[in-house]
């Protein structure tokens, strides 16, 4: 595998990477902070990734540099084969409802912006004949609940884009994994009460590179979550309503 | 946002504080107003715990940031596990200098509590093996140093409990090895004398080497136990493969509070001591099974129950030949305080860290269920005994050592309190042990 991450510095995407580094798989980073880059691709290396692992700086606020950074990442991989989407905005409701700028910041880049980032992957996957396209999404956009009402919007028009995805270029080689994750100890939830099923990045990286392998088009993680959801879904409006997850 | 706080304990679960905690990436950023760093919580008492202040927990800062295939030397983040680097290194030849008893510890841990492992005798404490530390000391300001350019510093951190500052990197020698399996041996011993001659000897020969006792056993049979030793095996003695890193079952709720009672250990312990065969015998031992052997059950404190037990950890000089420690174990066996997992090892010099636990002699770790007024009583009578004959606990284990007790015991106390004025002089770093043991008198 020849995969360019954006977002494994940290938290899920770190634990991805690393389970592909210990298979040796040849990996391009990218994201916002040099020196972070340059301190996981090194932390790759020596856990087993082929060496060197590059980087370059791609911002998801900043989608006219997303080009570039693709391209960097196929002179480094001579052509990567799979693209890893795990960056994203993150706060709770309260804060959104009344920061206007963080809010616009986080729907653009957890929804429009994402998808910018994938039709870059996309149409470089399509012109050399197909390969993996994996975007962590969000259990908080398969139904619309209190605590989560904007994020769990940019979640859900993003599970809905990488559906149609699949279902449009399946045909053409193109595999698209959705990774669905609950609620997952990482630097992004720190300071959230943890509900009861709640996963680690390295239960969640464990999942998501045996989907990546096998081409499962959804993965829930952790696994427990699929059941969760199914249950969520099937709640009436008038439960939802009252409900406080 | 309003701050949640969380119910924050060791391994032990005595005490229990109710804090804020923070987990973070970036230790260097997150250290700034943080009272205390914690990994992963397996001191066993209230090491861990933040008194005055949000904790930082280091867990997830942990990158490797460079290793000299050569050499060995590897620096890494603080929050890198024990058990991450043994999934690693082993295979390339490298092995930890020294290894605590469970290795879900991380490298910030093994450094504040300066670890010690079966291999004392001869390695010392992890300390010695630290080459560098990166560090925020208490005035705030972050520092690279060593043994050579900040002794003092350096040597008052290697134990010093995370007090004297936020480790942020760790840069430590491993140790080559050709093979990460254990050629190890177990040696049934029937009473106190036998097993003190046969752990010598086992330490004479070995670079590994502790004894397994069984407290619940009286009279002649006082002191009855295993003797294990053993090195890293040849090449020609090990396994094709190299050991592979197993997943391990789970305690998965916590028992009711009567489980480990004198009944349970007293059947544990008649069942594990002749589980050893009378016969000793030389064999591959898995490093896991030779290291870790608590590790093989995840959450095994759930045993104990919410209630939670106490460790206790203690060293005396033993130029008797060992008679203290045989009245501490009769002190165990009178006042019913049984424990299920205790073990003597023999120390050997004390090393750099200033105030860092072991001393020459042998060490004694027991563990109880906690019964408030009663383990309170027994912990005291063991402390009365390990001070008249010059010995000192372990602070990573203690919860219940009564602050007059330790002082007696650690006249190193006080130099070391002055190096930590010195770095932090408006004591923005605390935790639960200091204000209890640590912290000058107000």
């Amino acid at each position: 595998m020849k995969a360019v991450l954006l977002g494994a510095t940290r938290g899920m995407g770190r634990a991805v990477a690393r389970v592909l580094a210990a298979r040796g798989e040849r990996l391009f980073l990218l994201g916002r902070n040099r020196e972070a880059l340059a301190r996981s691709a090194r932390d790759l290396e020596i856990r087993g990734a082929h060496a060197p692992v590059a980087s370059a700086l791609c911002d998801l606020l900043e989608p006219s540099g997303f080009g570039a950074a693709l391209d960097a990442a196929d002179r480094a991989l001579d052509g990567f084969n799979a693209a890893i989407l795990s960056a994203g905005l993150f706060a709770p409701q309260d804060v959104l409802e009344v920061d206007a700028d963080f809010r616009r910041d986080l729907l653009a880049a957890d929804f429009a912006h994402s998808i910018e980032w994938c039709e870059a992957v996309r149409t470089r996957l399509l012109a050399r004949g197909g390969g993996v396209l994996c975007v962590f999404s969000s259990v908080a956009g398969e139904r619309g609940r209190s605590p989560a009402v904007l994020y769990g919007a940019a979640k859900a028009g993003l599970t809905r884009y990488l559906e149609g995805l699949d279902h449009r270029y399946h045909a053409q080689g193109l595999r698209v994994v959705t990774v669905l994750p609950g609620f997952v100890h990482t630097a992004m939830t720190e300071g959230l009460a943890p509900p009861p099923f709640a996963g680690t990045p390295e239960d969640v990286a464990r999942r998501v590179v045996r989907a990546l392998d096998r081409g499962r088009p959804v993965v829930y993680a952790p696994g427990v979550w699929h059941a969760v959801m199914l249950a969520v879904r099937a709640l009436p409006r008038s439960v939802m309503r009252r409900a406080t997850f | 946002m309003s701050v949640p706080t969380k119910e924050i304990y060791g391994w032990g679960r005595v005490p229990v504080v109710r804090a804020e905690e923070r987990e973070a990436e970036d230790l260097e950023a997150a250290s700034a107003d943080a009272s205390l760093s914690r990994g992963l919580g397996r001191s066993y008492g209230d090491a861990s715990l933040p008194a005055r202040g949000p904790a930082l927990c280091t867990r997830r800062a942990d990158r490797i940031l460079s290793f000299d295939p050569d050499t060995g030397v590897l620096r890494a983040e603080a929050g890198l596990s024990l058990r991450a680097l043994n999934e690693i290194f082993p295979a390339r030849g490298w092995a930890t200098p020294v290894s605590p008893g469970t290795q879900y510890v991380t490298l910030g841990g093994m450094v504040a509590s300066d670890v010690h492992g079966k291999n004392h005798h001869v390695a010392g404490c992890f300390g010695e093996h630290v080459r560098a530390l990166r560090m925020r000391v208490g005035d705030g300001r972050v520092l690279e140093i060593d043994d050579a350019t900040e002794p003092e510093l350096f040597r008052a951190t290697l134990g010093g409990m995370g007090l004297t500052g936020h480790l942020l990197e760790v840069e430590v020698q491993l140790e080559r090895i050709a093979s990460y399996w254990i050629w190890g041996r177990n040696e049934r011993v029937s009473d106190f004398d036998e097993l003190i001659g046969a752990l010598r000897a086992a330490s004479a020969r070995s670079p590994f080497a502790a004894a397994w006792v069984d407290t619940t056993a009286r009279g002649a049979s006082l002191g009855r136990g295993i003797v294990t030793s053993g090195r890293y095996a040849e090449l020609r003695e090990a396994p094709a493969a190299p050991p592979r890193l197993r997943e391990r079952i789970a305690v998965p709720f916590d028992l009711p509070g009567w489980f480990v009672a004198p009944w349970s250990i007293q059947l544990f312990n008649f069942l594990w001591y002749h589980a050893h065969a009378a016969r000793t015998g030389e064999r591959i031992v898995h490093p896991q099974a030779f290291f870790y052997p608590l590790d093989g059950v995840r959450h095994w404190n759930r045993l104990y129950g919410r209630r939670g037990m106490v460790q206790y950890q203690c060293v005396v000089p033993t130029q008797d030949g060992g008679g203290i420690l045989r009245r501490l174990l009769e002190v165990v066996s009178r006042m019913g305080g049984a424990s299920p997992v205790s073990v003597i090892k023999d120390c050997g010099e004390q090393g750099r860290g200033m105030i860092s636990f072991p001393m020459p002699g042998m060490s004694l770790a027991l563990d109880f269920p906690y019964r408030a007024g009663h383990t309170q009583a027994v912990v005291d009578a063991l402390n009365e005994l390990v001070l008249g004959a010059g010995g000192r606990i372990y602070l990573t284990k203690d919860a219940l050592t009564r602050r007059d007790h330790f002082a007696a015991m650690e006249p190193r106390l006080a130099r070391w309190n002055e190096v930590r004025r010195k770095w932090d002089p408006e004591r923005r770093l605390s935790s639960a042990l200091a204000e209890r043991l640590l912290d000058p008198a107000p």
